[in-house]
């Protein structure tokens, strides 16, 4: 990495574009490929048909994960000028650096990152505007507000043939944000996940089941050791699901035994901070709120943290991939759909992330130890009393306030 | 011409001259200091607008609502208060052996203390969640039978990155101050028959009470308006007004409300360092606090 490629992320991770583990990982151990891939030039992107590259998965003693041969399937679309860049803006781990090396190399477009830790701090830059950026990748709850302020545009699938409705499990689509089959849509499913919570099965050996044990067990035996999410969506939400309420609750009384909860287990917190994987890894923290991607990652390289989906409820969600209306690179943004919908694009994509798809297709081509996964993709009994986040919790001042005075109590 | 009409030329001049000097100086204030203060200002009366920022309003609720907000003034008050004592106590004696003991090791020694700066503040910052995290210092004083600690995500580390990163600040001030003090008082207080810790007290800390209140003061102000530290050190449980504010701003895009918040910072920040500066000019130093 040279000096301008430090500054760069340096600078992105000041600006917390980026968490800390890339910083650490790309600054500290070297592997370069981790979040510059798709800047860097493409000599030192993947050969074509090279399995074996690194990833930015850290742990030592990780078992090898499996690839995709991702050279075929995908042609740019002719006669079209795409570019040089196209800017997307996303969450921390959650895109393989090859295959955005492989977009780079197919089409010359360069694929800017750029990382944030919530869907809140993405949309205060987007209302002020002036982002330049193109793609977004957005959570479910956000897209009525997005669409609604004309953030971001109906698709054109006509630019996007390689997608089709049709391979999409209906039984996720459902949602009123999402009129699936649509023609008016603003989006298609990049992944789905759900909000449990983390144990470390060697320090905790009774086991947590919902999120009312989780909230009192913090409290009590377990004070100390437990992380929640700095997320007003999914701390508020599960403390909701504690007092036995809907994750999606802004009724005033409700919300107030929420608050009540959260300021008394706030003492006992470990730290109140999206970026658990660190302290889950270092032993610090022994439970943690945690979502699907984070948990495959944590169980992979350490198979005595076990994910759990509260039997009380919680949050079950899907980010999807959209364009913004304001976006300067269109045409390479639709390019960059349209190569992300390929199936084979899709699986090697989930295969490093972690998230299960809804591409029937591309599931098909995950491995087994993808599928076989019970945290990726588990009984659909466990998803029974999950709740998709509604569009007014993004907007909610009652919501926002209330996070920001628990943040602020002692 | 008489010599009074070509001396009031002169000044007319040399008036425009300093106009025109002053001119990118005054635009940059006026541009990037002066309206954005008085952005914020009408801000904090403002009403939050439905998805977040800005809609005009004339309410004074922003203000009445800052007491919600009391525990971020008390944390960044007394860490800032607490930080700047113990840079001072942990930089004195560092900058006293430097000006006075550290002879040919000096110029040495005083490019180690800037060689931290090398390094980005954020990483050095990081490094100590490692040290102060479970597998750092905490396994080692367990190792040594010494019983388990919680060092991270509290107000102990918020400190010492505090003291850890400011400590320089605090160093230069002063080993400039004692570098400057001329030696043969402090032999005539010895010959006058004051022990080496009444000199110390009642010749050397008046002597060097400048550069202690330069340094008090260029630690203080900065940590009034961290959020690095506690954001990285204290786990979103040690909280500072500069991490309400970022959260206001991007998290709740409460923007009346941050706003509000700032102005108040900014008034508090005033107090303080007015009260500082009013202890300084009853010493009769004001003049020599330089490096302001």
């Amino acid at each position: 990495m040279d000096r301008n490629e430090f500054e760069t992320l340096l600078h992105d991770f000041q600006r917390g574009r980026i968490s800390r583990r890339q910083l650490i990982q790309v600054a500290g151990v070297g592997v370069a490929s981790a979040i510059i891939a798709a800047c860097a030039p493409a000599a030192v992107g993947p050969t074509p048909g090279a399995t074996v590259q690194a990833t930015a998965q850290p742990s030592a003693g990780a078992t090898p994960v499996p690839t995709i041969d991702i050279n075929a399937d995908w042609t740019p679309p002719k006669g079209v000028d795409l570019g040089d860049t196209v800017g997307v803006t996303t969450w921390p781990n959650y895109h393989d650096p090859k295959t955005l090396a492989r977009f780079k190399e197919l089409t010359g477009v360069t694929v800017e990152l750029t990382i944030f830790g919530s869907n809140e701090e993405m949309l205060a830059l987007l209302l002020v505007g002036g982002t330049g950026w193109d793609v977004l990748v957005p959570t479910n709850y956000t897209f009525k507000t997005y669409a609604g302020v004309g953030i971001i545009e109906k698709l054109d699938f006509t630019k996007i043939p390689r997608y089709d409705a049709a391979r999409y499990d209906a039984r996720l689509l459902t949602p009123a944000f999402y009129p699936a089959g649509s023609a008016n849509q603003y989006g298609f499913n990049k992944d789905w996940g759900t909000t449990g919570f983390t144990v470390n099965t060697k320090h905790v050996t009774t086991p947590i089941t919902t999120w009312k044990e989780f909230f009192a067990r913090a409290q009590t035996d377990l004070s100390g050791k437990v992380m929640i999410h700095d997320y007003q969506l999914t701390s508020i939400g599960s403390a909701l699901v504690a007092v036995g309420h809907s994750f999606n609750s802004v009724d005033k009384a409700e919300l107030a035994e929420a608050e009540a909860l959260l300021k008394a287990v706030k003492p006992h917190l470990f730290a109140i901070n999206s970026d658990y994987q660190p302290s889950m890894r270092n032993g610090d923290a022994w439970v943690s709120m945690t979502w699907t991607n984070d948990a495959v990652q944590l169980h992979r390289d350490i198979p005595e943290i076990e994910y759990i989906i509260a039997a009380d409820g919680g949050e079950i969600w899907s980010d999807f991939f959209t364009i913004l209306s304001t976006a300067p690179h269109r045409e390479a943004a639709y390019a960059f759909l349209d190569f992300m919908a390929t199936p084979k694009v899709m699986a090697q994509d989930a295969i490093f992330h972690g998230s299960p798809l809804l591409d029937k297709a591309a599931i098909a081509l995950l491995p087994a130890t993808s599928t076989g996964n019970k945290i990726s993709y588990p009984d659909t009994a466990s998803l029974s009393k999950l709740e998709f986040g509604t569009a007014e919790l993004l907007t909610s001042q009652a919501r926002s306030d209330l996070w920001a005075r628990v943040k602020s109590s002692a | 011409m008489t010599g009074r009409e070509a001396g009031a030329g002169r000044r007319g001049r040399s008036r425009a001259v300093t106009a025109l000097l002053l001119a990118p100086t005054s635009a940059w204030y006026l541009l990037l200091l002066v309206v954005p203060l008085l952005l914020l200002l009408v801000f904090s009366f403002g009403a939050r607008a439905p998805e977040g920022g800005y809609a005009p309003a004339l309410l004074l609720d922003n203000y009445l609502a800052l007491p919600t907000r009391a525990t971020a003034f008390v944390n960044t008050l007394w860490l800032a208060a607490g930080g700047t004592v113990l840079c001072l106590l942990v930089g004195y004696p560092l900058a006293y052996y430097l000006a006075t003991r550290a002879g040919s090791k000096r110029t040495l020694l005083l490019v180690l203390v800037v060689v931290p700066f090398w390094t980005s503040f954020l990483i050095r910052t990081y490094a100590w969640i490692t040290i102060l995290g479970n597998t750092g210092i905490p396994a080692i004083l367990d190792s040594l039978g010494l019983g388990r600690v919680v060092l991270i995500n509290t107000p102990a580390a918020v400190l010492i990155g505090i003291v850890y990163n400011y400590l320089p600040l605090m160093v230069f001030p002063l080993y400039i101050s004692l570098e400057r003090l001329d030696k043969r008082l402090l032999e005539a207080s010895k010959d006058l028959g004051a022990g080496r810790l009444a000199t110390f007290r009642q010749v050397t800390l008046p002597l060097t009470s400048a550069g202690l209140l330069s340094g008090a003061i260029l630690v203080f102000i900065p940590i009034m308006g961290e959020y690095v530290i506690p954001a990285l050190l204290g786990g979103g449980k040690v909280f500072f007004v500069g991490n309400a504010l970022v959260d206001l701003f991007l998290q709740s895009r409460n923007w009346p409300l941050g706003s509000a918040l700032a102005i108040v910072l900014i008034l508090v920040i005033l107090t303080a360092v007015t009260f500082y500066l009013r202890v300084g000019s009853r010493a009769g130093i004001q003049r020599e606090v330089s490096i302001l």
